[in-house]
């Protein structure tokens, strides 16, 4: 992943985390807010380097914090511990398999905020939790499972907007080349 | 295989996170504050957006229409000043009243609009920013109100912005009394995580005289919220704590997962 790739990657981060905030529609719809930080970190996690994944966990989990009643700090954790544990296997994990996205899209969105909401519960917070979270946490993993795969297309598609294209190989073989005597 | 990196990112978060959530109050208020800064252009660029869209759609308002909406204006703005001069002439009286009783006399509010910037991101909390700040004199548990009724306190206050705790969040709790005979007392608690709009009112007299419909409003005890703002009104009750109390669910007036523009109640 070059320089270009990590920062398009933050800036998809802090935009994500404005249209959380600033975007009340789908809540009122369902009922629930889309996290979209999970899914970011699982494209992080399998295509980015350690670095790139550990300031995406700070920066987007502080930023989270910022507009929300969190204690500060409280997301960076659990963001961490998925894009941590995806980078660490993203050997063994077919990335560019649309079943594998979905799947670790679904997994990292039902763990973060459940482990988001653990923490906050240590911080001896009074969170509003209750039956209908549970709807909550079924609409988030749902919603993060769709747009994981979806942020895959969309980064890919930058990538190629951005790097250059790929060179169509030549014809020409040095072996069969036909060399011109003296005559 | 965990190699050396791992350990020291891993190292390195669990340090960060445990240094910020160890911050003293106040300096971790700061720095959320100071990181919510990063999304100022952002919504203010949403903000211009919007207002263009507005100012767009009103090109497209046919003129009979807007012709209506005037006239039907105009109708209402003189109903409310027959009524703002009979409430002007009863404050006079309650004022003389007062004075002649030796009490002291209450003063007006004065409301200020602000606009609502963000929702917050997490679904477990009620809460929300506005775009007034230090700068424009806010402060904490200022109340904040709509024209329907109660919507919640100003829980933390930033140079430019604020965040706006909203009624049925844990962290916003109001007395409330019913406008019944008896005036029934009680505490305004929480909504569900799904239903923002119905909140529980606790503490209520074994013996109160309830009945769906009733209107509940602030009944100016715990120093917060002053007297007769609207909350809502009565769907239901039931008897909780082994029938020492009654709790009720309580409507709310105000539309708080609409919310555009709120007032904000200065002393």
């Amino acid at each position: 992943m070059t320089p270009l790739n990590s920062i398009l990657v933050l800036l998809a981060a802090v935009l994500a985390v404005f249209c959380e905030a600033a975007g009340g529609g789908l809540h009122q719809l369902l009922g629930a807010q889309i996290d979209l930080l999970p899914a970011l970190m699982v494209y992080a996690g399998l295509n980015a380097g350690l670095g790139t994944v550990t300031t995406l966990a700070v920066v987007s989990g502080l930023l989270f914090d910022s507009l929300s009643a969190n204690p500060l700090g409280v997301s960076v954790l659990p963001l961490f511990a998925a894009g941590f544990l995806i980078h660490f296997n993203h050997e063994l994990l077919l990335r560019q398999q649309l079943f594998a996205q979905c799947v670790l899209g679904l997994i990292a969105s039902a763990v973060v905020p459940a482990l988001t909401l653990l923490l906050v519960l240590s911080t001896r917070r009074t969170p509003l939790v209750g039956w209908g979270s549970l709807w909550q946490w079924c609409v988030m993993a749902v919603g993060g499972m769709i747009a994981t795969p979806i942020l895959f297309k969309l980064f890919h598609w930058c990538d190629r907007l951005f790097s250059y294209g790929r060179e169509s190989s030549t014809s020409f073989r040095p072996d069969r080349e036909i060399r011109r005597g003296r005559f | 295989m965990l190699k050396r990196p791992h350990y020291f990112a891993a190292g390195l978060v669990v340090l960060l996170t445990l240094t910020i959530l160890n911050l003293p109050g106040p300096v971790a208020a700061r720095l959320k504050h100071a990181l919510g800064g990063v999304f100022l252009p952002l919504f203010g660029l949403a903000a211009s957006s919007r207002q263009l869209a507005e100012k767009a759609g009103e090109t497209l308002t046919p003129r009979a229409q807007l012709l209506q909406e005037n006239e039907a204006l105009r109708r209402e703005n003189q109903e409310l000043r027959v009524q703002a001069g009979q409430a002007a002439e009863t404050l006079r009286e309650n004022n003389r009243l007062r004075e002649l009783l030796g009490w002291g006399q209450n003063a007006p509010w004065k409301l200020k609009l602000a606009r609502v910037i963000a929702r917050d991101p997490a679904n477990w909390w009620h809460t929300l920013q506005i775009d007034l700040g230090s700068r424009d004199g806010m402060r904490t548990n200022l109340p904040v109100l709509t024209a329907e009724g109660l919507v919640g306190r100003v829980a933390s206050v930033s140079y430019t912005h604020s965040q706006v705790v909203l009624l049925g969040d844990r962290d916003c709790k109001a007395a409330a009394v019913v406008e019944n005979d008896a005036r029934d007392l009680g505490i305004l608690g929480t909504a569900g995580p799904l239903d923002g709009s119905m909140v529980s009112l606790g503490y209520l007299s074994k013996d109160a005289n309830l009945k769906p419909g009733q209107l509940v409003a602030t009944s100016g005890l715990g120093g917060i919220f002053p007297k007769g703002i609207r909350i809502g009104q009565i769907v239901d009750l039931r008897p909780v704590e082994y029938g020492l109390y009654l709790e009720a669910r309580v409507k709310l007036s105000a539309n708080l997962s609409g919310l555009e523009e709120v007032w904000v109640l200065l002393p």
